[in-house]
């Protein structure tokens, strides 16, 4: 099942499927490893639609959700 | 003398090694073609002089943020003879794209793989013998922190140094265009030399985060650390100011005051309470500088304030401003100097500037002292503290206020995507050389500025000679008359004009100058303030001070930060003009209400 990144809770992991970014949020993804088919999790997510915190190999990011809706993840079931 | 450029990701320890380097010898740099400012230093190297450079933090050579502009149009502008790269070995799977885009671009390059300590941890093991072979430059792991291998790095690069000729800028330009064959590279490499566990032991950051990271406890300790912070600003640094102050007051008895008596009085108070009071000005931030920027660092280099960020981005994010504002916001009640100083690591321009244009509106301590006087003059016990709290809530109402209107204007379009490293223990080393370079950077940007408006508000009150300092008058006085009829619908008389003029140089001296002004001290004077107005007129007058201008130093400051005189003068007239319309309302609304 694909969805938005936001969509996935606490602790829920899933693979990239698809990054529809501008070239500037773009890059800025592919440079911290934001690639298709990499796996990242959701940390924790900000009370109040605050951030996200991610976590994509070793590195931990926090991003806003209207950013993070521009990602695509595939995740079991 | 060759030229050395220092580059790397955020968050690896570039500014840590850096400070190793240098010491205390880095200076604030201007270079070509680049509107932020750089620190350089000379440092010796295998034998001779080389300068380095430190450039911005970048994840990305082609990409498209302020930073990454910076970079690259810095390496095509300035020759440089040699690249140092630090990364972040616990991060290497993706930093090493940056080593592989400096390799493309054939910059002679050398390769500091920084945290070997961390990487430790991690279990991440790298073959730099490989490494370096099909990179094409040598790599060496070190800390930057620690120093472990620091002497082995340096070596390296001094070798480095040696044998490398400053690039041809001609085909550096030609091959600054993204490449696609990176990404594969990288995986070649990653492949060949490094080897990472599948799964990451849960570190001590995890259990710390979910205490500092709580919806509920995470807040709460947010604000229990702000209030610390800002305390112990408080607390050592006005003793710090008193002794300075004392120290120059001394020096002044002791010294100057017997070396210049015999000039005509005149030029004596020029001298003396014109220049001299101007140095002192300067002289008083210092303390507060230092203090706060040894405690940014501690916050900074420990990997909090992007968790200030997180907990306070879903607020900040609909005033067009982020998490990291709203902490300068909070530094801006203790002093708004230092405060517009931090937002440096604000890496957006439209973001920095609405964040600058917001500080100044935070009631400092210097304001307080002032309000405490008034308050204490003209209302009872009871009702003063009512009266000092409203005057904090407006003080935040009109930076909301100011964020909400001017966030289309400096609307930030780089997206909100921050790293949150590791927790890290800062060295002291780092801490006092951050003090240290801050304080540097005030010194040499703002001084002038400060000590040359002192003197301009000595000589307005002092001028003509024949007339009584401060009086109706001199030119101060001349002015206070002609804004009359301006400041009269505000129930703010000619005198309190005056002590409004001596208030762009320094908030503090505002009941020094009520004092010269009414030939009054003490209770006495107190007393006559009291009698000149009712509470309606000393409410609109400190609704005034608290909003027409910062200092003169927060001026200074805002100038040498934005490096634009429209938006300094843009924050000047909108404040300006802030402050009389609240003033006007309230003053003619209380009237209206037969107050």
């Amino acid at each position: 099942m694909t969805v938005n990144l936001p969509t996935l809770q606490p602790g829920q992991s899933g693979t990239i499927t698809a990054i529809h970014a501008g070239e500037d949020l773009y890059h800025r993804l592919a440079a911290l490893g934001f690639r298709v088919g990499k796996r990242l999790e959701i940390v924790r997510k900000g009370c109040c639609s605050g951030p996200l915190q991610v976590r994509i190999g070793t590195t931990d990011v926090i991003m806003r959700r209207h950013d993070a809706l521009q990602i695509d993840v595939k995740v079991p079931g | 003398m060759k030229r050395i450029a220092l580059l790397g990701m955020p968050n690896t320890g570039k500014s840590t090694f850096f400070n190793r380097l240098t010491g205390a010898s880095a200076r604030v740099g201007n270079w070509p073609g680049i509107t932020v400012d750089l620190m350089s230093a000379k440092v010796p190297l295998g034998g001779a002089m080389a300068e380095i450079v430190d450039l911005p933090g970048i994840y990305d050579l082609h990409g498209f943020s302020d930073d990454e502009q910076v970079v690259r149009h810095f390496l095509e502008n300035t020759p440089v003879d040699l690249v140092l790269l630090i990364l972040n070995t616990s991060q290497i799977e993706r930093q090493l794209a940056l080593a592989l885009q400096i390799k493309q671009l054939g910059l002679p390059s050398v390769l500091l793989l920084n945290m070997s300590d961390e990487a430790k941890k991690f279990g991440i093991t790298v073959n730099t013998s490989s490494m370096a072979e099909q990179l094409g430059m040598p790599v060496v792991l070190f800390s930057a922190k620690y120093g472990e291998h620091y002497q082995e790095a340096m070596s390296v690069v001094a070798a480095a140094i040696g044998a490398s000729h400053p690039v041809q800028l001609e085909s550096l330009r030609e091959k600054l265009q993204p490449d696609h064959q990176i990404e594969a590279s990288m995986e070649a490499v990653l492949k060949k030399s490094v080897i990472i566990p599948e799964r990451l032991s849960e570190q001590l950051s995890d259990r710390l985060d979910r205490v500092l990271l709580h919806p509920f406890w995470g807040i709460l300790l947010f604000f229990a650390a702000m209030f610390l912070v800002f305390q112990a600003v408080f607390a050592f640094g006005k003793p710090l100011q008193d002794g300075v102050a004392w120290l120059l007051e001394l020096f002044k008895d002791y010294a100057l005051e017997p070396l210049l008596t015999g000039l005509p009085a005149p030029l004596h108070g020029f001298l003396i309470d014109g220049l001299y009071n101007g140095v002192g000005t300067v002289a008083a931030f210092v303390p507060v500088i230092v203090l706060f920027f040894l405690l940014m660092a501690v916050v900074e280099d420990t990997g909090y304030l992007s968790r200030a960020a997180f907990l306070m981005d879903a607020l900040m994010s609909r005033m067009g401003l982020d998490g990291r504002s709203f902490v300068m916001v909070l530094m801006g009640f203790g002093c708004n100097v230092p405060a517009l100083m931090g937002t440096r690591v604000m890496r957006s321009r439209p973001l920095r500037l609405l964040s600058m244009l917001v500080i100044p509106f935070s009631l400092c301590s210097a304001r307080l002292q002032v309000f405490l006087f008034i308050t204490t003059a003209l209302f009872t016990a009871k009702q003063a503290p009512l009266v000092l709290f409203s005057l904090y809530l407006l003080s935040f109402a009109t930076a909301i206020l100011t964020a909400l209107l001017f966030r289309k204007r400096f609307q930030n379009n780089e997206p909100f995507i921050l790293e949150l490293p590791p927790y890290r223990l800062p060295t002291l080393r780092q801490i006092v050389l951050r003090g240290w370079h801050e304080v540097h950077h005030f010194l040499s940007r703002a001084s002038k500025f400060i000590v040359a408006g002192v003197v301009l508000v000595w000589l307005l009150t002092h001028l003509p000679f024949s007339a009584q300092p401060a009086s109706p008058e001199t030119w101060a006085g001349l002015i206070g008359g002609a804004m009359e009829p301006l400041l009269a619908p505000l129930g703010i008389d000619h005198k309190l004009a005056v002590a409004l003029i001596f208030g762009l140089v320094a908030k503090e001296i505002v009941i020094g100058s009520l004092a010269v002004i009414f030939s009054l001290e003490g209770d006495a004077l107190t007393r006559a303030i009291a009698q000149q107005m009712d509470w309606v007129q000393a409410y609109s007058f400190m609704l005034f001070t608290l909003v027409y201008t910062p200092c003169l130093s927060t001026i200074a400051t805002l100038r040498s930060e934005s490096k634009s005189l429209g938006f300094t003068l843009l924050s000047l007239g909108w404040s300006l003009g802030l402050a009389w319309t609240l003033s006007f309302a309230f003053y003619q609304g209380a009237r209206a209400l037969g107050l």
